[in-house]
């Protein structure tokens, strides 16, 4: 049973080196992860310019040196609420498909280093945000980490499709 | 890539090259232009090609390339008049060189019934049949094929086509015609002494030779009076010259312009040769013959025979002859057998490519990587903006106007401003490279739909971004198609109405205030209001009584699902028509708009920005939010009084400009920057002219300024925006929205006609 166990262990291990790593942020009390691979950098918060005809958890844009970057409030976007960004708030540059994104967010917290078996399958809940971004639970230290994916963060591209 | 790829995408890159100066040419003789140079560079372009495609074993464009370069020498030489008739079959074989080159490249396939019917019509032209290239395999009929063609000495020689020469033939049609120009000398005596450098240089005297063969008939005579004993020989030394002439009306600037590469390389002499006092030799026609087919073989046994006996018996140079000279070869150059073409590279070659090295050195130009063009360009977009945010900084830092940190600053903002200029201008481009298309596309577009058209173009030289080139391509190809099937008549038609049958389509590019318009103007029946209103009715896209003005009907014809023709040609119609046009043209940021006179025609304008880069804006305030205004919408700004400014109905405001009311657009709270209306008097109004001429004002709170900012795509990481045409990035380093004036108009406008009419 032990020897079983510990070759599930190292299998990952071995092939991904550290394994998996992902890095965890606040917001409100919630404590979230995504993929490492999937962030470019993180940055404070600066005002973004306002898009007219956007939806609330779209902030507007900042310049990231040179390029127009959308910044999406993730806490709005998740459901949780929207932010009253301070200059404490941070924002994550995120690569969604072939986009860029910022990802507002309260504080990043840890990078934690986990392999594949101890992300657990999201239990089914009623609530359309979980089933849209969670892809799996994580028990980190006794607190529950949801890791979600950021394929839907954005609104739709085409507009007819969302109309 | 491995060098033979690269050596072949050269090729076909040069080849591109030569197919536009092919095409230019061709509609520049059909224009009625024969002046020499332009047959010429039509020739050469033809010959380019055929040379290259002989290099990579390309023979089906060989073969072809041949046929075609075969009319064009007669047209060259003056034997064929350039006329519509021979002009338009060119015209075609261009396309399917043209074909057959791409064919090459991308691996493509070319109907050989239309190489086959292409290459029948140009032999018909010149009523030359086909022989050596048929058999032949390689170049080496090729090569001789100019000097084939130049065998009937004024026209009713039907033994041209024999393959086997006839020198006797030759010379005896040659000689008893009396040299007819009584100005010209007979033609020219030529000594002809090439030194070792000659030789060093790669030069072949034996393609000099063949070069003055073009010119007129030629009598070669070698004179190997000084070729050394075989111990003496300096195996890299000259011994031998020449003595040719050449009869015909030859100029003796051609003459001397064969050795023009050679000239320093070796001893000439040009005389006429009446000067010598002696004219055709006392030889017969048969004479010359007997003697040419009897020693040309002997030739060179003769000379060796002649090196290795002086070994043998020293004290007797030249044994056999003891005349006044070495036994003169005579050899007419025409008659120069296929065995003695050592070189593939045709005659021809050497003179034109030699004058086409210098045309290039005039306008030196370098091939480059378009992307690194582009680094460049969003560099130096990068270095404008952080230059004003330098210059922001400095102002907030309270420096004086007059300190030298500002004045430095000023500076660099000039240096900026230039290379973003020069930067700019490298990207440019004549849109020629988009109006060169259009020739083939008339041609067969015409061919199908059974009329007569004439593409005329205008301001091929007016340049803009090569962004904007690219994205031509597609909507003047359309709006070309519609000209001529929706918009000229049927000839019998023209007739009719009292109008040339052969069509015009007016194609022009000029620059008006900023940016580049483009019209396609037809001279075609106009549009038929009656039935474009009917057939909107019919389909639904307007109610039946809707009273609309012409300008209105005529926009119809951009409406999503709108067809004029009764039946679906292969042309256009398909249902995919203007609104493609209008859309294609609006995503470059441009309008585009119709005017249509009953029986005269109608003219398709539209108006594109220079660059899709930058862009010069007013920058405004409107709900705390500053945003840029396109500066080419703005026709003034102004300030408005409460008492011109009126409701309208429910909600909407117009305002009086000078007697006229206009539509009134509050920007902040179109744009749900703000919830109440802004007070006119509190803001600031910009007069703007949208697309078709249409104005509105737009009301802001304040305006800011004038500045070229440089254009950022929303849609790179986010999505379109209603009303927002693009993003840009201030001095301050925030991004500001660059209103889409257009989007802007149109959705507080109810009575706009489309989106009325897609309602209905």
């Amino acid at each position: 049973m032990n020897v079983l166990g510990m070759t599930q262990m190292s299998d990952p291990l071995t092939h991904a080196g550290m394994g998996r790593e992902l890095i965890s942020f606040r917001i409100g009390s919630q404590e979230f992860c995504v993929d490492i691979m999937d962030v470019r950098e993180i940055r404070g918060w600066t005002p973004a310019t306002a898009l007219p005809q956007a939806p609330p958890f779209v902030r507007g844009v900042i310049n990231l040196r040179g390029a127009v970057l959308p910044i999406v409030d993730l806490g709005s976007r998740l459901g949780l609420g929207q932010a009253d960004p301070t200059a404490r708030h941070v924002i994550i540059v995120a690569q969604v498909q072939n986009q860029i994104v910022g990802l507002l967010v309260d504080a990043v917290s840890d990078i934690l280093t986990v392999t594949d078996d101890m992300i657990q399958p999201t239990p089914d809940v009623a609530s359309e945000m979980v089933r849209n971004f969670v892809r799996g639970l994580l028990a980190i230290d006794g607190r529950m980490v949801s890791f979600i994916s950021l394929d839907r963060v954005l609104p739709e591209k085409d507009l007819e499709v969302a109309a | 890539m491995d060098p033979m790829a690269e050596i072949k995408a050269t090729f076909f890159q040069e080849c591109e090259e030569q197919l536009v100066e092919l095409e230019s040419g061709l509609l520049a003789m059909d224009a009625g232009d024969d002046s020499s140079e332009t047959v010429n560079a039509v020739f050469r372009a033809v010959h380019s090609v055929k040379g290259g495609a002989g290099a990579f074993g390309l023979d089906d464009l060989v073969h072809f390339a041949h046929v075609f370069e075969t009319t064009l020498d007669e047209v060259r030489a003056g034997r064929l008049a350039a006329t519509a008739e021979v002009v338009k079959p060119m015209l075609r074989a261009a396309d399917i060189l043209a074909d057959l080159v791409r064919a090459a490249r991308d691996g493509g396939f070319v109907d050989p019934a239309r190489c086959e019917t292409s290459s029948a019509e140009l032999k018909k032209i010149t009523g030359i049949e086909d022989t050596a290239a048929a058999d032949d395999d390689g170049m080496d009929g090729l090569v001789f094929q100019p000097m084939q063609v130049a065998l009937p000495p004024i026209g009713d020689a039907p033994a041209s086509g024999a393959p086997d020469l006839d020198i006797a033939a030759l010379l005896a049609a040659a000689q008893p015609e009396p040299e007819p120009a009584p100005a010209e000398p007979g033609g020219w005596t030529l000594t002809f002494k090439p030194k070792a450098e000659l030789y060093k240089k790669a030069n072949e005297t034996v393609l000099l030779l063949r070069e003055l063969a073009r010119l007129g008939d030629v009598e070669v005579e070698l004179d190997a009076s000084e070729l050394p004993l075989l111990p003496h020989l300096d195996p890299e030394g000259s011994y031998l010259s020449w003595n040719i002439k050449v009869r015909g009306p030859a100029p003796e600037g051609d003459i001397r312009e064969v050795f023009d590469f050679v000239e320093s390389d070796c001893d000439l002499t040009v005389a006429p040769i009446g000067a010598e006092g002696e004219d055709a030799s006392g030889l017969s026609a048969d004479d010359v013959a007997a003697i040419a087919s009897a020693e040309a073989e002997l030739d060179i046994a003769a000379l060796i025979s002649r090196a290795q006996g002086g070994i043998a018996e020293t004290s007797e140079p030249v044994g056999q002859s003891s005349e006044q000279q070495p036994a003169p070869v005579i050899a007419p150059a025409p008659a120069a057998p296929v065995a003695a073409a050592p070189a593939p590279a045709p005659a021809a070659a050497a003179p034109p490519e030699g004058r086409e090295a210098k045309a290039a050195a005039a306008a030196a130009t370098i091939r480059v990587d378009l992307d690194r063009v582009d680094r460049v360009i969003d560099l130096v977009g990068e270095l404008v903006i952080n230059q004003a945010m330098l210059a922001q900084r400095v102002t907030e830092a309270g420096m004086a106007r007059a300190s030298s940190v500002a004045v430095g600053l000023d500076e660099l903002e000039q240096l900026t401003r230039e290379i973003q200029d020069s930067v700019m201008a490298m990207r440019a481009q004549p849109v020629k490279s988009v109006f060169q298309r259009m020739p083939r596309l008339v041609r067969e577009v015409a061919a199908v739909v059974g009329k007569q058209v004439r593409l005329v173009t205008d301001g091929e030289g007016t340049e803009v971004d090569k962004t904007v080139i690219e994205r031509l391509t597609d909507p003047l190809t359309h709006m070309i198609r519609n000209a001529i099937d929706h918009g000229l008549e049927s000839p019998e038609k023209r007739i009719a109405a009292g109008k040339n049958p052969e069509g015009v389509v007016r194609l022009s590019a000029l620059h008006r205030s900023g940016r580049i318009v483009i019209e396609v103007a037809d001279d075609g029946g106009g549009i038929n209001r009656e039935r474009v209103k009917n057939i909107a009715i019919e389909k639904g896209l307007i109610a039946a009584d809707a009273a609309l003005t012409d300008e209105e009907i005529d926009n119809l014809i951009f409406l999503p699902g709108f067809s004029t023709a009764a039946t679906i040609s292969d042309i256009s119609g398909r249902g995919v028509g203007m609104d493609v046009v209008k859309r294609s043209i609006q995503e470059l940021g441009g309008r585009i708009s119709i005017s249509s006179r009953p029986g005269l025609g109608s003219t398709f304008t539209m108006s594109l920005p220079l660059t899709l880069a930058v862009l010069d804006g007013m920058v405004v305030t409107a709900g705390q939010q500053t945003l840029v205004a396109p500066l080419t919408a703005i026709v003034e700004t102004l300030q408005p009084r409460r008492a011109d400014v009126s409701n309208l109905g429910d909600g909407a405001r117009v305002i009086s400009i000078r007697g006229s009311y206009v539509p009134l657009v509050d920007v902040g709270l179109s744009l749900g920057y703000r919830s109440e209306p802004l007070d006119a008097e509190q803001g600031v109004a910009l007069l703007i002219e949208g697309e078709g001429g249409r104005r509105a004002v737009l009301l802001v709170d304040a305006i800011q300024g004038q500045r070229q900012v440089v254009i950022k795509s929303l849609e790179a990481n986010y999505r379109r925006v209603p009303g927002i045409a693009a993003a840009t990035i201030l001095g301050d380093g925030r991004v500001a929205l660059i209103l889409d004036i257009d989007a802007l108009v149109a959705a507080s406008r109810g009575t706009e006609a489309p989106r009325m009419l897609q309602a209905g």
